[in-house]
């Protein structure tokens, strides 16, 4: 019952969210309302039980659209409204409308050949018993997934070192100490 | 075999019941709301005597109704909120840092467990739990809420339309995304010696005496952690955030009366949640076989957040550059050699 409530209530609570994001013209609002539908999906980990995948959501999504922030307050002045530069609404509503459309199908798809033999349904992984949360993610992590966790890592690698090398270049160079008045007061010294 | 015996711990207690819950929230919620107005007069007074003055004399005894005098101030200045600032947004940020600062704190032990006695009515025989909500993965969850908080300096920064508002939002973002590296590896070390993320596992683990502290083994870590939650809680040397000499008050420049108060209470909060998982994870926690347990415990925490006060009465701040340099390439090299030496002990 208390898991059919808190169903319902995250799930109203993040498409408005998110909808508040897709629609809202002010970056504030559009950011505010991602950062809270991202942390309010941890709520579904936590009602199913999975605490740590849950916590993992939260802290991944605050740093992350953390870092977002700082991007939109560079590039706009966050208490404006923003002029959009939309050329063809009409065909971003059928490709939105279609996708959407597609995974619904698909999930409808699978939910009627699951109920047709209910029985069939079982995890592929099932949890160990005796052993908490973040156990059971590490054992599959490191067995069954272990190649995919070992690209991603590499991914992260080759993205780490090309930023390096993109900023790099004059990371010897300090950015708040004006090199030039240094020089003024040097010439200043000299005259007198 | 930790888990083992928490689990036997854990049957042994009482019934939680919802009604206990709801006791132990409202308890958390007006103790530590006490304790973040007593805090600001402890500030004063330590200062004060570090630095050679009295501190507040005039109000009260000893200055002691000082904190009465400037609750009532809090309470009936005007709310003003800019006429150019986002106005939504300006209103819920400090509820946003008061309210992630006392759910951080849902996960920590807080006081002793204890059953309301049967004299009582309507409450009579409820136990009221130490922890308000026993996740087995208590740390990270206190961690990723401190997280949290942050948007409510960025946000406030953000939406007042003011220049030192938005320099104050810009240093919160640098700040949290320096030490926040810092804070998850120092406290994974530990983490990796205990096999656990539950604070009762972190306390069970030392409990044989003064020389089974965590801070025996991981002297490195505790030293990291600390500085980190120096940043975390934005006290002195890390308070770049709304540094008076420098950004006038950075992102709290256009608050006042309450608004302003609850930014104040979620930084007293947020420094009592870090003084309490320093004293658990490294000090040893609270001795769960003797009786006076919970005063050693609360003795820790009182040490922390002196601590902390001392830190702000004797050293300047550093600048924002000063404290990307210091987590970037110094604490967090430190912070992964630590927990490659751990790994390495382990596995010998």
């Amino acid at each position: 019952m208390y898991e059919l409530i808190a169903f319902y209530l995250f799930s109203a609570l993040i498409i408005g969210l998110f909808l508040v994001t897709v629609m809202s013209k002010n970056i504030l609002y559009a950011m505010t309302s991602l950062a809270a539908g991202m942390v309010l999906i941890s709520g579904f980990f936590f009602t199913l039980g999975a605490d740590f995948l849950g916590v993992v959501q939260l802290i991944v999504y605050v740093g992350a659209i953390m870092a977002l922030y700082s991007f939109a307050m560079m590039f706009f002045d966050a208490t404006k409204d923003i002029k959009e530069k939309n050329t063809s609404s009409a065909l971003v509503f059928l490709l939105g409308g279609m996708s959407a459309l597609v995974l619904v199908l698909i999930f409808v798809g699978l939910n009627q050949a699951n109920l047709a033999h209910p029985d069939a349904i079982t995890a592929l992984y099932p949890m160990t018993e005796g052993v908490g949360n973040a156990q059971d993610v590490g054992m599959v992590l490191f067995t069954k997934y272990l190649v995919p966790f070992e690209v991603a890592a590499v991914m992260l690698l080759v993205a780490m070192i090309a930023g390096i090398i993109l900023a790099g270049k004059k990371m010897d160079d300090s950015l708040t100490e004006d090199l030039g008045a240094d020089e003024e007061i040097m010439i200043v010294k000299d005259k007198k | 075999m930790e888990t083992t015996l928490a689990q036997h711990i854990v049957t042994d207690l009482p019934q939680v019941t919802a009604l206990g819950i709801i006791i132990k929230a409202i308890i958390i919620l007006a103790v530590i709301s006490a304790i973040a107005g007593f805090g600001t007069y402890i500030e004063r007074k330590v200062l004060a005597f570090m630095q050679r003055r009295l501190g507040p004399m005039h109000v009260g005894p000893f200055g002691l109704l000082q904190i009465a005098a400037d609750g009532i101030k809090l309470f009936t200045k005007e709310d003003i909120i800019p006429q150019n600032a986002n106005k939504f947004i300006f209103m819920i940020a400090p509820i946003i840092t008061a309210a992630t600062a006392f759910i951080a704190l849902s996960s920590v032990p807080v006081f002793p467990d204890f059953t309301i006695p049967e004299f009582i009515p309507l409450l009579g025989g409820v136990f009221v739990p130490s922890i308000a909500s026993d996740l087995n993965i208590g740390i990270l969850f206190v961690l990723g809420m401190m997280a949290a908080g942050l948007y409510g300096p960025l946000l406030a920064g953000m939406s007042q339309a003011n220049k030192w508002g938005i320099i104050g939002a810009a240093r919160t973002a640098v700040q949290f995304l320096s030490y926040e590296v810092v804070t998850g590896l120092s406290i994974l070390a530990p983490i990796m010696l205990v096999g656990s993320l539950s604070f009762v596992d972190f306390n069970n683990y030392q409990q044989e005496g003064v020389l089974s502290w965590m801070i025996w083994q991981q002297p490195v870590a505790f030293v990291l952690f600390l500085i980190a939650g120096f940043a975390e809680t934005n006290r002195t040397p890390f308070d770049l955030l709304e540094h008076e000499a420098e950004v006038v008050s950075g992102y709290a420049t256009e608050y006042s009366g309450m608004r302003w108060g609850m930014f104040f209470i979620g930084e007293y909060a947020n420094m009592i949640t870090i003084s309490i998982i320093a004293s658990i994870v490294f000090l040893g926690g609270y001795d769960s076989a003797s009786m006076f347990g919970w005063l050693t415990i609360m003795l820790k925490i009182a040490f922390f957040f002196f601590l902390m006060l001392w830190v702000r009465a004797a050293w300047p701040h550093v600048r924002p550059d000063q404290l990307m340099w210091l987590c970037w390439k110094v604490l967090m090299p430190l912070a992964l050699v630590n927990i490659l030496i751990t790994a390495i002990v382990m596995m010998v």
